[in-house]
């Protein structure tokens, strides 16, 4: 029993000792951060990881939103709006052919790595991005790259579209001029895209000793591009650390900035994947904000005191047919009969958030280009039945996918909107097969291969031109789809080789029409999503195409 | 003892190539095949035929087996399709953490429930006996994730007593030396970063906890019935030995032999149930980044980690087996 | 439950048949259920069981409203935190989708019974088969069987070892995502146990006078595997399996909650009604609350039962 007291006697003193050495640690930690009185780091919450500091190597909304805020690109938006003003480049104009762009670079801009910016730097990334190879030249890779300016110096796979992108020329020390083969609905919206944005060129040539490999299984990227130290841009923040271990990247405040400086020292971006950890999270004091607000948090958060304002409405909603994937859909009648038993005005009441409208076209109407003039297509169960007998097609079965363990902007509760739409469907006498599927890749893949009867997805927009909705689908086969029709396609791309925006915005209208008297699908509805923020901070200016810019939040 | 170790060695080798072959099958009977695993359902037959010339598949199965084989015993676990990292590296970055929150856990469940099962056995029948005994098995009927959001809502969100969330404050610069955030806190001094990770381990870990305690609760409890009933026990008792001395030397130490082997072997039900607790306290260790690798049918990590888990488990049996002839010396002789 | 407490009480429980008077099985059944009915335990278990049984069985029959119809959908606003809480018409209030919570709790209790069922049967007639196999092997198969033996125990030893919500979740991945699937991966999750259990028991009845007394009469082999050995190992499995129904259930609600769930929330399942209503625990704790509170009670009465079974089997374990 002496050993056992001993024993016991050393645990209790240990045990005192850490607590006191804890309780000590714990108020010095406290009175570290009250004596300075304000808090210098903001910690917003995010639905994933980021893929890679890089932002031209990403295509998805968690890395550009960490990789914007010290990034920056030839063009970007208002702050708060979705209308393009300069950026890197001061002032900018093309040719009238759409070809030439020229574009006068703001001066005295410093990058991370005390590199100057100049038109030699422009084009030192665009030649980089024009001149990848390998795997860099995966679509899953270079996405928007090729969104934009189509495929490389050398195309490797037949499938890479052909390059659009002709040249980069440093015309003077602030004039860099980029030419294009063909005229591009994406231009000039594209050099807004913070996958262009404009890297040091030191950084660059770090950059082009790396590979992005496949060895095999999957893509490697380059470790560049997945840790801090390399990476440098001239945004108002610089990455200095991603500790993927604890999810979280940390930027600092970049005192060089050529414009209005972070008003916030320490800017940190983590992960918390459900949408109730980061609510709870946000109410348990331990972030200032988070992104992807449930719609049915948005009431209790505000009634809490949080600051939660709501983005203007830029996306679209809509149910997917696939024609290649159940023929019956091949009958217009009865798209039009599923168009007919969706409820969508129960949907946005109940589903959407407060804001969201019906849409009845694919395109939200926030959009130059949206027309007042397309057919419609009201909730009516009996009437669908009706068209549905017409087509012959009283006993349809059709399969209907949707997502699983995943929010999106324009798809707050994907599980509920699908059964929802079930229940419609089943009234109107459709019998649905349901699947469900993981988002990524299960379900991306399968939509994408025109696999799923009916699915569900949705679009924001990247920046305002019309063809940025309608061209992403409907300027030619896609086997989402799976139909071909020549009247569509041609009203759709009638728009995108026009110079002139008035011009592009008429044919965009009649383009509307055309594809809602096809009726490829069903377009539901457009809702403003909600972010949201600690009862002491002063938000950014929230962004319809959610380019929020964490430079301009503050602490009260 | 090393003919043992050597023994233990010899018999390992075919269970885990019997697991390797079960693995390598089931990578192949994936929808569609690696190939489309990677690529998606859009692959062209081109770009199919072009990974499965790159992954080998269009070698004879026996060659695949071998290569697959050699790459794990290579530790080339192959590449995360979702960070686009190598296997092992993701593993190596996430486990300190995981390590972490199971050892605090077992930890919390052998200080809770070994007095709390020998006490019940002590006091058959009372009300102790009768609390504990219930409360461990509705412990474990309680779904874990269902606990771990109610501790969560309660201690973290209503209360505000403990971190919602996360390994670390991010107002914590630690310095990262080992990757366990205690123990690096502990090593640079840095001790309110210790104090920190800690804070931020307990609410998980007690979620955690629930199952190994219940475990644990009920075993020592029978086993510490099943062994004041021997004969030395009562022989002890018989030579006037004091109640305390029986208790302490021969009672409890004896009960402790099947509950220490447990503990030993709680792995595969801890790392189960982080993946269950870690995601819903966005805790980055393994469990959190396992999860995702389910959601995003992340094939490579899965392998990976069943093949690093089976090595760990193994390592561990070896442990414990190792441990247990030292304690008890009738083990030496089979 | 862990490996080491897994194997430990499988083969305690493998053995209990074999180390009792052997010739008179059934006395001993007949003790036990003696011992069960004064078990307090045992009595609280059954009668949980015995009401969700009764509910799974005749509920569906009893729902006042049908479980998928969204008859009150325009009442309940998810989008602004409105939701409807119990009232006459509908007990125990309504769903985020506006149907009756009361209905989908009755229809519920038949599936998350069918999930718990069938997925144990499969775990049981799998691990039958293997377990069974291994075990005629050791007993009766000289050398060469004990090597066979031994080979397919590590490996089953090596399956108790893996995380079983992984081992489930690759069953799900090769399989797709449906009701199936989680039967099947609960299911496969059971196989080692009982294969475990049936090797263990067959093992310990091996050495057996009875079954000596038969080999030295010139029975044949595989009779008396058949006609001996596997019923008196019965009575362990018995128990396992209904220790098992508990495991099964919470499993199948924690492969819901991962989002392997049935694909058709509409059917309602105890198991993805709590994964649902989780979202909206702030606004209406209480939908998430009656599912849970279903699978603790349920999971809880077969705990109860086995528990008290393998204590009346086992006279030492009594408290």
């Amino acid at each position: 029993m002496r050993i056992f007291k001993t024993r016991a006697a050393r645990a209790i003193t240990a045990a005192v000792a850490v607590g006191l050495i804890a309780t000590g640690c714990a108020s010095e930690r406290d009175s570290d951060n009250e004596s300075g009185g304000k808090k210098d780091t903001f910690v917003f919450a995010g639905a994933g990881d980021p893929g890679s500091l890089d932002p031209a190597l990403a295509s998805d909304g968690e890395t550009f939103r960490v990789t914007r805020q010290a990034f920056e690109a030839l063009l970007e938006h208002e702050s708060g709006g979705t209308k393009l003003v300069g950026g890197l480049a001061e002032t900018w104009s093309s040719n009238d052919a759409g070809t030439v762009w020229t574009f006068n670079l703001r001066k005295g801009v410093k990058f991370h790595d005390g590199e100057a910016f100049n038109a030699a730097a422009v084009c030192a990334n665009y030649d980089h991005w024009f001149n990848w190879k390998g795997t860099y030249q995966s679509s899953a890779v270079s996405y928007y790259w090729q969104t934009i300016m189509g495929g490389f110096a050398k195309n490797e796979d037949p499938e890479t579209p052909e390059a659009n992108y002709k040249s980069c020329t440093a015309k003077d020390e602030n004039t860099a001029v980029i030419e294009v083969k063909q005229p591009s609905a994406n231009l000039p919206g594209g050099f807004s895209l913070n996958a262009l944005a404009i890297h040091s060129p030191k950084a660059i040539k770090e950059y082009e000793k790396q590979e992005a490999t496949a060895k095999g299984d999957a893509i490697t990227y380059p470790k560049y591009s997945q840790e801090a130290g390399t990476v440098a841009g001239t945004g108002p923040y610089k990455i200095v650390k991603w500790n993927k271990g604890n999810k979280e990247v940390t930027l600092e405040r970049f005192d060089d900035y050529w414009g209005e400086k972070a008003k916030i020292k320490n800017l940190v971006f983590r992960t918390i994947d459900t949408e109730e950890g980061r609510r709870q999270a946000l109410q348990a004091g331990d972030i200032d904000g988070y992104d992807l607000v449930a719609p049915a948090d948005v009431k209790t958060l505000e009634d809490q005191g949080y600051v939660v304002p709501t983005r203007g409405v830029f996306n679209l909603f809509y149910v997917g047919m696939s024609q290649s994937a159940n023929p019956a859909l091949k009958k217009k009648e009865v798209r039009q009969a599923i168009a007919q038993a969706i409820d969508k005005e129960n949907l946005v009441k109940t589903q959407l958030p407060e804001g969201g409208k019906v849409a009845d076209q694919f395109m939200p109407d926030t959009i130059e280009g949206y027309s007042k003039n397309v057919k419609q297509y009201p909730h009516d169960p009996a009437a669908a039945k009706a068209l549905l007998k017409k087509a012959g097609a009283q006993n349809l079965t059709i399969e209907f996918c949707y997502p699983t363990e995943v929010t999106r902007p324009y798809m707050p509760a994907p599980q509920d909107l699908f059964e929802l739409m079930k229940a419609d469907l089943e009234k109107a006498g459709i019998k649905v097969k349901p699947k469900a599927m993981k988002w990524a890749p299960d379900y991306l893949d399968a939509t994408e291969a025109g696999s799923c009867a009916l699915h569900m997805l949705g679009w924001t927009g990247d920046f305002n031109d019309g063809y940025n909705f309608i061209g992403t689908w409907f300027a030619g086969f896609d086997k989402q789809w799976g139909f071909k029709d020549k009247k569509v396609f041609d009203a759709v791309n009638a728009g995108s080789k026009m110079g002139k925006a008035e011009e592009r915005t008429a044919a965009y209208q009649k383009a509307n029409e055309v594809i809602m008297d096809y009726l490829p699908g069903v377009p539901i509805s457009s809702s403003p999503p909600a972010i949201a923020f600690g009862k002491n901070v002063n938000p950014p200016n929230v962004s319809p195409l959610t380019q929020e810019v964490f430079a301009e939040a503050s602490f009260k | 003892m090393l003919r043992l170790v050597v023994r233990r060695l010899l018999q390992l080798i075919p269970t885990l190539l019997g697991l390797s072959v079960l693995l390598f099958l089931w990578l192949d009977r994936l929808p569609g095949g690696p190939a489309s695993a990677i690529l998606g359902e859009k692959a062209t037959e081109a770009e199919v035929a072009r990974i499965n010339r790159a992954l080998g598949l269009d070698q004879p199965v026996y060659v695949q087996y071998w290569r697959f084989l050699k790459r794990i015993v290579e530790l080339d676990l192959g590449t995360s399709t979702q960070t686009g990292q190598p296997v092992w590296d993701e593993f190596v970055l996430r486990f300190p953490a995981t390590v972490e929150l199971s050892l605090l856990a077992i930890l919390i469940a052998v200080a809770v429930g070994v007095p709390l099962g020998y006490f019940a056995a002590r006091n058959r029948g009372g009300w102790l006996d009768v609390t504990a005994v219930s409360g461990s098995l509705v412990g474990i009927c309680i779904p874990v994730f269902f606990l771990a959001l109610i501790l969560k809502g309660i201690f973290a969100v209503q209360l505000g007593i403990f971190p919602s969330y996360g390994r670390q404050d991010t107002g914590i610069n630690a310095t990262d030396v080992t990757g366990f955030a205690v123990l690096d806190g502990i090593l640079t001094g840095e001790f309110d970063a210790s104090w920190d990770a800690i804070m931020h381990l307990i609410l998980p870990a007690v979620a955690l906890a629930s199952i190994p305690l219940a475990v644990i609760v009920r075993m020592t409890r029978a086993s510490v019935l099943e062994v004041q009933d021997e004969d030395y026990v009562r022989t002890a008792e018989a030579k006037g030995l004091k109640r305390s001395v029986v208790r302490s030397r021969h009672v409890l130490r004896n009960a402790m032999l099947p509950v220490v082997t447990a503990v030993g072997l709680l792995t595969g039900s801890l790392l189960s149930g982080a993946v269950l607790t870690e995601s819903v306290f966005s805790f980055g260790g393994i469990g959190s980044f396992i999860r995702t690798a389910i959601d995003g049918r992340d094939y490579p990590v899965l392998v990976g980690f069943i093949m690093f888990i089976a090595m760990v488990y193994v390592l561990i049996n070896l442990l414990v087996d190792l441990a247990y002839s030292l304690i008890d010396p009738r083990v030496r002789v089979h | 439950m862990s490996v080491a407490t897994k194997t430990d009480k499988i083969q305690r429980l493998a053995e209990l048949t074999a180390t009792k008077e052997t010739s008179t099985g059934a006395s001993l059944w007949r003790e036990a259920f003696r011992r069960l009915k004064s078990s307090k335990m045992a009595i609280i278990g059954a009668v949980i069981i015995a009401v969700f049984v009764v509910i799974a069985v005749v509920g569906p029959y009893l729902t006042p409203y049908a479980p998928t119809a969204q008859t009150w959908r325009g009442e309940v606003f998810p989008n602004q935190g409105k939701f409807v809480g119990p009232r006459g018409e509908n007990w125990f209030g309504l769903d985020h989708l506006g149907r009756d919570m009361f209905s989908r709790m009755l229809v519920g209790a038949r599936q998350t019974l069918l999930v718990g069922v069938v997925s144990t049967l499969i775990g049981l007639v799998a691990g039958f088969l293997i377990g069974g196999l291994s075990g005629a092997a050791a007993t009766l198969g000289g050398e060469a069987g004990k090597r066979v033996d031994s080979v397919i125990m590590r490996f089953i030893d090596m399956m108790l070892a893996l995380p079983s919500l992984l081992l489930a979740v690759s069953v799900a991945a090769v399989m797709g995502q449906s009701l199936t699937t989680v039967m099947i991966a609960v299911g496969v999750v059971q196989v080692p146990v009982f294969a475990r259990l049936l090797r263990g028991s067959m093992l310990a009845q091996g050495g057996a006078d009875y079954v000596l007394a038969a080999q030295s009469l010139g029975v044949r082999k595989r009779r008396i595997v058949t006609s001996q050995i596997v019923p008196n190992s019965l009575s362990p499995v018995i128990v396992q399996a209904t220790l098992s129904l508990a495991t099964a259930i919470i499993e199948a609600a924690a492969l819901s909650y991962l989002g392997l769930g049935n694909p058709d929330p509409a059917i309602p399942e105890w198991g993805v009604m709590l994964a649902q209503a989780q979202r909206f625990f702030d606004n209406a704790p209480m939908m998430a609350v009656y599912p849970a509170v279903g699978i603790i009670i349920t999971a809880l009465g077969f705990t109860l039962l086995g528990e008290a079974m393998r204590e009346a089997l086992d006279p030492k374990l009594r408290g």
